[in-house]
């Protein structure tokens, strides 16, 4: 219940760090935060940081912050993992690990939420700031100052779960939070508040930029670009902001009503009084499912741009591609029940969803075999986005027949919450969608920053990522047919399960290693910058808009909007310069960008405070919180000054000035 | 700044209204209502006709608003507006369609007092 | 070469942004009625609909919202006439009616509370309170923007972006009407039904 009396609410001293565990990451926490603070400081960049990027509404640079913080949080929760791998396997029989229960169930609820929202989500929402705009030949998303909300917002998200290690705790109910377990009786602490809040706050960032992007792709296409010409990776970004649309509502009422039910008394899952906790689990699913697929579903995307690139040839069956993307989008909304076949409806209501679910792999299939026709009589070139593509292709079909299996309702009788379930989970998210993001970011870096990533680096990572992720997640397909669940912290040495984990264990000291080769090979690049510098605007002989801008991309993208009349129009370009068709000389006009904001932080910062506040229970704080971000947005939607010009002088000398430095003609 | 310009004709603006279809559009609603509310405080069928009937009359009256105060269907071409509220359409009606499947079936087998039901049901076999 | 953005009055942009954040509003709703509807019947003991709604307070609320979309309505008409006296009067009128419908509905919620039936009692009351509350909060917000947007009107007139901004909430307050058509439906009438 609230505590009015008091003026911080639950806050008291207590909520410091009690134990050398949660010592230790407070004090990385911290260490690290004082550690950029103090770089910032040393080298005098502090000006450049508020300037270039924090208040920027270029969507490049928001997607650049985004996939800065969805990597750190990367090497946060691979922490998590490595810490629960370790514990798996040494607590047996008498000997209990390193980590009590309570930490461990801590440690695999911070794991998940932080992959999911803030890599996943990280990642995605990063990629498709950068490329989208470009592919479609617009010079921003629809809304930019949105754009910049949405980014602090899943900033905010951030900062809560990793607050809750320096102040409080965190949930110890799994990364979804199931009551009765996360209803306030049985987790009587701020842990659930933190996970509901961060969650909250997040997602509202991701609704908007949903509602963003959609409305990007459909009102912001340049001159012939129609629906059937876009490039896979908008279609795949289309599909998956419906997805959030729809999606990401349902998140924010659930977590709302748990809320609710934990600090107002409510009843909506509680033991008694009329909840029904089963309703939890449907509507959380209700969100989950779909929000896998908005995970893939640009990862696919990311997949079709770089197997058509680097076969050099074009994408095979578009138009069934397009088809099948929608036929996900639709279907995803009709399977969710197969995450709870064992919570007890009947034999139709399962089979039914059983049935959907197998239905739903058939799309999916069908874009398998559409980028394998895209590299039959190819000219493949295996540089690093495409080594991803394959070590994606191999694993997330083994992963996807093991979905098909678990969508069984029988069989998943015997395997749900088994680990036979993590690996496959692990399989999809992590060949499906790591990968894919990192073969994005491999294959666009050069469009970015200006140079290629280091080859050789981006090999080793590839390998150890792909050879370690076996290593971690094979073994736990056995297991869980062995009958092992998920979640163990302890188990008895009879079953036999610990060479297995101890197998899985060097795996993921093994993808350890290849997160380190990703974090060296930035390093070494850019220490190399000067001669693997991308000259040309193409460094792969791609297809797509993007790869006709000079590299780095100015911020006006396109200082002239292209034209296209054909689906690869940067390819259909190329042709049509080596046939000696003449190049037509630009057209200038003037155009309009908007400025730099800093109230999308404001906003951020006030809704910090009121995630704080309702987390802490010191309603004062939300208050001000809630009436800050209020007078945000009445002063921007005020300021008749949020955009500056560039005249079509200043454009055609920036243009030439970029175009030389990028080596175009 | 702010200029006071006028709005000259939208271009490719959202449809809007005319005076005649927001009086139209405020008749047929009030008509719906009350007729609902007068079929329901008169209790003017059984309990599962009345429920059907004025969740028809329900729906009824949200594509009057639809057309007549949000006009949609006065969208000109491409209709973008359309297609996602048909999506929105959609996807409301399988999770409130699906969860009330899904949870009538659950709490009929998985809840004490209905579980009798169920085991007095499946009594002889 | 002119250096100022052309002037094109190109709201579909903005609009159609508009239109899809209240799709998305649409669900954050249905996933409230689902909750209802699923936990309607679950009283634990305490008081059901039946006993609870007073039928003819919900009909006036009803034609309340009603009306004042309606007026809402003629408001727009008025602005996109440039009518400022037209577009503020009707705007008053809908935020009068606006104001009523708010202060039967918390009379309602009090009368609740007062007599033991809050958000406590079960979980029926907790899906209604929210379910009609969430509704409720809505308008209080729509309301406010409202009275903001028609301070803007009166100090500048009817600018470009002032009629935008009006559009939007002509949009908005058109949608809880859409939603209060079917919580009168589902939530009052159909607790009516039976007990």
């Amino acid at each position: 219940m609230i505590e009015f009396a008091s003026l911080l609410g639950k806050l008291n001293w207590s909520a410091l760090p009690q134990d050398p565990i949660t010592a230790g990451g407070a004090a990385t926490v911290v260490g690290g935060v004082l550690g950029v603070m103090a770089l910032l400081t040393y080298f005098k960049r502090w000006k450049w940081l508020w300037k270039e990027w924090l208040t920027s509404l270029d969507p490049k640079k928001i997607g650049v912050m985004y996939i800065v913080v969805a990597v750190v949080m990367l090497v946060r929760a691979g922490t998590d993992a490595l810490m629960m791998r370790t514990q798996q396997a040494i607590s047996v029989g008498s000997n209990h690990g390193i980590l009590d229960s309570n930490h461990f169930q801590q440690i695999f609820s911070a794991h998940g939420t932080i992959m999911i929202f803030f890599v996943g989500m990280g990642l995605m929402f990063g990629l498709i700031n950068l490329i989208m705009p470009l592919q479609i030949g617009s010079r921003d998303v629809a809304f930019p100052f949105l754009n910049s909300i949405s980014f602090w917002l899943f900033f905010v998200g951030v900062v809560l779960v990793n607050l809750s290690l320096v102040i409080g705790a965190f949930s110890a109910a799994g990364w979804l939070a199931y009551p009765p377990l996360s209803e306030l009786r049985y987790s009587p602490g701020v842990g659930v508040d933190y996970w509901i809040w961060s969650l909250e706050i997040a997602g509202i960032g991701s609704l908007l930029s949903g509602i963003n992007f959609l409305t990007t792709i459909i009102k912001m296409r340049c001159k012939g670009m129609t629906l059937m010409k876009m490039p896979m990776f908008v279609w795949t970004v289309m599909g998956a902001m419906t997805l959030v649309i729809f999606a990401f509502p349902i998140l924010t009422v659930t977590l709302t009503l748990l809320y609710l039910d934990r600090t107002f008394g409510m009843h909506f899952f509680t033991a008694g009084d009329g909840g029904n906790m089963m309703m939890y689990v449907n509507l959380i699913w209700a969100w989950g499912h779909p929000e896998v697929y908005i995970l893939v579903l640009p990862a696919f995307g990311v997949f079709s741009e770089v197997v058509a690139t680097f076969s050099r040839k074009r994408l095979f069956g578009y138009t069934s591609m397009v088809w099948a993307t929608w036929a996900i989008v639709a279907l995803s909304f009709s399977v969710w029940l197969h995450h709870f076949f064992t919570m007890g409806a009947g034999a139709d209501v399962n089979s039914f969803f059983g049935i959907m679910t197998m239905i739903i792999a058939v799309p999916t299939g069908v874009k398998i075999f559409n980028w394998l026709f895209t590299m039959y009589r190819g000219r493949i070139l295996f540089a690093t986005p495409m080594r991803w593509f394959m070590g994606f292709v191999v694993l997330f079909t083994l992963g996807g027949i093991a979905g098909v299996l678990l969508g069984v309702p029988a069989i998943d009788f015997q395997l749900h919450n088994s680990l036979f379930l993590v690996a496959h989970f692990h399989t999809m998210i992590v060949s499906g969608v790591l990968f894919g993001y990192f073969a994005g970011i491999t294959y666009w870096f050069p469009k970015f920053a200006g140079f290629r990533l280091n080859e050789r680096f981006g090999n080793y990572a590839f390998w150890c990522w792909f050879i370690g992720f076996i290593l971690a997640f094979g073994p736990l397909y056995v297991l869980g047919l062995m009958g092992a669940t998920r979640r163990l912290d302890h188990y008895s040495a009879s079953l036999g399960y610990q060479p297995l984990f101890i197998v899985a264990g060097i795996g993921v000291g093994i993808i350890a290693l290849g997160v380190t080769a990703q974090l060296l090979q930035v390093f070494v690049s850019i220490r190399q910058r000067h001669e693997s510098r991308d000259t040309t605007g193409d460094p792969w002989n791609g297809r797509t808009l993007e790869w006709s801008t000079p590299s780095p991309v100015p911020y006006y993208n396109y200082a002239v909007t292209p034209e296209v009349d054909n689906r690869d129009p940067f390819w259909a370009v190329k042709q049509a310069r080596t046939a000696g068709v003449a190049v037509e000389p630009q057209h200038y006009e003037a155009i309009t960008l908007p400025k730099n904001s800093a109230i999308g932080l404001y906003i951020g910062i006030f809704s910090f405070l009121i995630g704080f506040g309702a987390i802490w229970h010191i309603v004062w704080l939300a208050a001000i919180g809630l009436f800050g971000a209020f007078v945000c947005i009445l002063i921007r939607c005020n300021d008749d000054h949020t955009e500056h010009h560039i005249s079509a002088k200043k454009l055609e000398q920036l243009d030439k000035q970029a175009r030389a430095q990028g080596g175009l003609a | 700044m702010s200029e006071h310009e006028k709005i000259v004709v939208a271009q490719h603006d959202t449809a809007r209204g005319s005076l005649a279809s927001y009086v139209a559009g405020y008749i047929f609603a009030v008509y719906l209502t009350v007729t609902a509310y007068l079929v329901v405080y008169n209790h003017l069928f059984s309990n599962t006709t009345l429920t059907v009937v004025i969740v028809g009359l329900a729906l009824v009256q949200f594509m009057v608003h639809m057309l007549f105060f949000l006009h949609l269907g006065r969208e000109t071409k491409p209709r973008w507006k359309l297609a996602v509220a048909l999506f929105m359409i959609m996807v409301v009606v399988v999770l409130v369609g699906g969860s009330l499947w899904i949870m009538s079936n659950l709490t009929y087998r998985m809840t004490p007092t209905q579980q009798n039901n169920y085991m007095n049901n499946q009594q002889g076999i | 070469m002119s250096s100022s953005a052309t002037v094109q009055a190109d709201d579909s942009k903005p609009i159609l942004g508009f239109w899809i954040y209240i799709m998305t509003d649409c669900v954050l709703f249905a996933s409230l009625f689902a909750t209802y509807a699923v936990l309607y019947k679950s009283t634990a003991g305490g008081p059901s609909g039946y006993q609870l709604f007073a039928l003819k307070n919900v009909l006036a609320e009803t034609l309340i919202l009603l009306t004042s979309s309606f007026t809402c309505g003629l408001a727009m008409l008025a602005a996109h006439r440039d009518d400022r006296k037209q577009t503020l009067f009707w705007f008053a009128v809908t935020f009068a009616l606006g104001v009523a419908f708010l202060t039967i509905e918390l009379t309602e919620f009090r009368h609740f509370v007062v007599t033991g039936n809050s958000w406590r009692r079960s979980g029926f009351l907790s899906a209604f309170f929210t379910l009609v509350g969430t509704h409720g909060l809505h308008i209080t917000i729509g309301l406010m923007w409202m009275v903001i947007l028609m301070w803007q009107v009166f100090k500048c007139g009817l600018a470009r972006v002032t009629i935008r901004r009006l559009t939007f909430l002509s949009m908005f307050w058109h949608f809880l009407d859409i939603i209060w058509i079917f919580i009168f439906t589902i939530v009052y009438l159909r607790g009516a039904i039976a007990p």
